[in-house]
């Protein structure tokens, strides 16, 4: 079934990252983690659809965040991080998925570790955490390019500042800010054992991003004790390897 | 028709090939995988077929790979709507497999390394519509791709091609899988877009 949402707010994270916020009158209410598909019609009847995390938090409201990072040969990305303007209509279908997700009534720690756009989904999680006041201590390991591209900064550091169970660590795999310990460079083994919890209190890890940073990061996590079954992983895009 | 988008045209393939509704062509190989990929040495790999507790069939790496092996070109479409065209695999088909096995279940539930499980009806696994595949473009079956080995069922949506496969169980009643069990169709037949329950 696919829903009409009106956009009603439009943000620039980045220079090549929007945040859309559409009104839904029927949204039935999402999980932290869960995406939709938002389905493109041109006048002639042909239509694209992609699918999109949602990074607004669970709530009872009929509003739904999407933050969409323009792909250089993109087919939706550009229209919704170019021409979409505010009153536009957009169909979408969902919330999807049910395995990738945080729960408000989970109480257990949770580790996050997120690659570029792939901190959406773990951003829902985050705000959905504030929002029912849930006081599960979160730990998040965000790996972007540089310090210009990471989403949610402000935000970010407001809400680790006043939350003393939320703490954030940055790593930049290209540029880093003035003065940054380490120097740029993809997550390691070593990053991980000492940024995220330790696997003897059992947290619930989720990890998100391109294919083959996913990939290492759950193997990282897996090196250092994480079971399987507690390590959820949600990949997109190519897989940088071989076609 | 859906709600036309103001200003959008789109990018239609310039080739003029047929795809299943919704789904778009690439010609990389995305991944989606629920956890960490496991890896799983040969010497340890088996794969069975059974019903109930009993294992009806049983075959280690090396007697599985002494079974006759095919070449299989086909189409394959991700529910997550991107679909690849003429991909190449080498495997084992699910008729050698299941030779001499004689069985009135109806349904199959298909389970992996790193638990991962699917369900389909038995009869889609047979009559040449399903293999084994342990190579992939002419190398080894990467374990991303699920190697050592995965189910190749081409017909339907590719989650439905388990990954690091490790066996078959036969049953009379249908029970969802893995993302069956998260709000996926049970069938998942690409030409009918049966992506989501209720498709």
């Amino acid at each position: 079934m696919w829903r009409v949402g009106t956009v009603v707010m439009l943000h620039d994270e980045t220079t090549t990252a929007r945040t859309i916020t559409l009104e839904v009158p029927d949204w039935p209410g999402h999980l932290a983690g869960q995406h939709v598909d938002v389905r493109l019609t041109a006048a002639d009847g042909y239509s694209a659809v992609r699918t999109y995390s949602i990074a607004s938090a669970t709530s009872l409201e009929k509003r739904v965040e999407l933050t969409v990072e323009r792909l250089p040969n993109g087919e939706v990305s550009p229209y919704l991080t170019r021409q979409v303007a505010v009153g536009d209509r957009l169909e979408l279908r969902g919330p999807i998925g049910g395995w990738f997700v945080w729960r408000t009534e989970q109480t257990e720690p949770v580790q996050l570790i997120a690659g570029g756009s792939g901190l959406v989904p773990l951003m829902a999680m985050i705000r959905s955490r504030a929002a029912f006041g849930s006081s599960a201590p979160f730990r998040l390991l965000y790996s972007v390019r540089e310090p210009g591209a990471a989403f949610y900064c402000d935000e970010l550091r407001r809400r680790s500042e006043n939350d003393r169970s939320l703490s954030l660590t940055y790593a930049y795999t290209r540029a880093t800010p003035k003065d940054w310990p380490r120097p740029p460079g993809r997550i390691d083994a070593a990053l991980v054992e000492e940024a995220a919890w330790p696997s003897k209190i059992i947290p619930t890890c989720y990890v998100c991003g391109p294919t083959p940073f996913v990939e290492s990061a759950a193997g990282f996590l897996s090196a250092c004790g994480h079971a399987a079954d507690k390590i959820k992983t949600e990949r997109f895009g190519p897989t940088g390897g071989r076609k | 028709m859906g709600a036309i988008s103001r200003g959008f045209s789109g990018r239609r393939s310039a080739t003029d090939v047929k795809l299943p509704p919704g789904q778009y062509l690439t010609t990389d190989f995305p991944v989606l995988s629920a956890g960490p990929t496991p890896r799983i040495a040969l010497d340890k790999w088996e794969f069975t077929i059974g019903e109930g507790t009993n294992v009806l069939k049983r075959w280690n790496w090396k007697s599985f790979r002494e079974l006759p092996a095919e070449t299989i070109t086909v189409d394959i479409h991700c529910v997550t709507r991107w679909s690849k065209l003429g991909t190449v695999w080498e495997g084992v088909s699910l008729d050698t497999l299941f030779a001499g096995v004689k069985t009135d279940a109806e349904f199959a539930l298909v389970h992996s390394y790193g638990d991962y499980s699917t369900n389909l009806p038995l009869e889609d696994l047979m009559s040449t519509q399903a293999w084994i595949a342990f190579r992939f473009d002419d190398d080894d079956l990467a374990p991303e791709h699920g190697g050592p080995a995965r189910l190749l069922v081409p017909h339907l949506y590719f989650w439905k091609s388990a990954k690091w496969v490790r066996g078959i169980t036969l049953m009379h009643e249908d029970h969802p899988g893995f993302w069956e069990n998260f709000g996926y169709h049970n069938y998942g037949d690409p030409w009918r877009e049966q992506r989501y329950q209720g498709d």
